[in-house]
């Protein structure tokens, strides 16, 4: 009985009060949502920076030509990703999910950029970095290690923009 | 000047603090969106400060909204009966 007298006025100028108390929980409520939002992201860098990831063999150096590609997925099954052999003679692999909607990248057609064929963005084949578009941020880049002719992921790096590419050559 | 304050007084003060709300609410909106991004660049070490300084943002609109409640019921709330007059 004292919920329905406090939530619904008798009296019609007395309405307008309760119109805006509900609308002031309404934003209260949104601004503990963000704040949760912001204990989650917390949460994810704690644990994300105790990740370790697992050595895959993901192809052999000799399989793939001057210019060629090799997909493969990368930590888990979710995570695919590309292996590039550039012109400059070098072993790169990327997440080959976009930075700004997840579409799969591919090599462009002048084979020294990759392109993502949703929205027109170019990142840079030699380091991942944004060239043009509306990636936010450079490609995941694919920590590899070269033993003999076999290429093996070792780990995941974010593309911060401090980070050098770790060269590999054939 | 004293007693309690007439619905129009009392309906200006709840929207001051309904619109300072909200601002914070956008202030914290950018904030979430912001500290996303740079979580998703790999810059872990700005999650602590944003968690903070949400969760302050979140305090202030609470202490707003508790004010919101203290203002609703000196000046009637709605409820028949109530001290506000018009």
């Amino acid at each position: 009985m004292k919920l329905w007298r406090d939530e619904f006025s008798i009296e019609a100028a007395h309405e307008r009060y309760v119109a805006r108390r509900q609308f002031g929980k309404f934003l209260v409520l949104t601004s503990f949502g963000m704040f949760v939002g912001n204990l989650w992201i917390l949460a994810r860098s704690y644990f994300r920076r105790a990740e370790t990831f697992p050595r895959t063999l993901v192809a052999h150096a000799s399989d793939i030509p001057k210019g060629g590609v090799r997909l493969f997925r990368y930590p888990g099954d979710q995570d695919p990703c590309i292996l590039f052999h550039t012109q400059s003679d070098r072993y790169v692999a990327y997440s080959q999910k976009c930075t700004h909607l997840s579409c799969a990248v591919i090599p462009a057609t002048d084979g020294r950029r990759i392109e993502c064929p949703c929205h027109h963005g170019f990142f840079s084949i030699e380091d991942g970095r944004v060239l043009q578009g509306p990636p936010p941020r450079p490609l995941p880049r694919i920590v590899l290690d070269q033993r003999g002719d076999e290429l093996w992921a070792t780990g995941v790096d974010l593309g911060t923009e401090s980070s050098a590419p770790e060269e590999l050559k054939s | 000047m004293s007693g309690p304050p007439p619905v129009s007084r009392g309906l200006t003060a709840l929207d001051g603090a309904i619109s300072l709300i909200a601002i914070l609410l956008v202030v914290q909106m950018w904030l979430l969106t912001a500290t996303l991004e740079a979580f998703l660049g790999g810059h872990h070490e700005v999650a602590v400060p944003a968690a903070i300084l949400s969760g302050l943002l979140f305090a202030a609109s609470f202490g707003l909204y508790r004010f919101i409640l203290v203002i609703d019921r000196a000046g009637g709330g709605g409820r028949p009966g109530g001290q506000g007059t018009s």
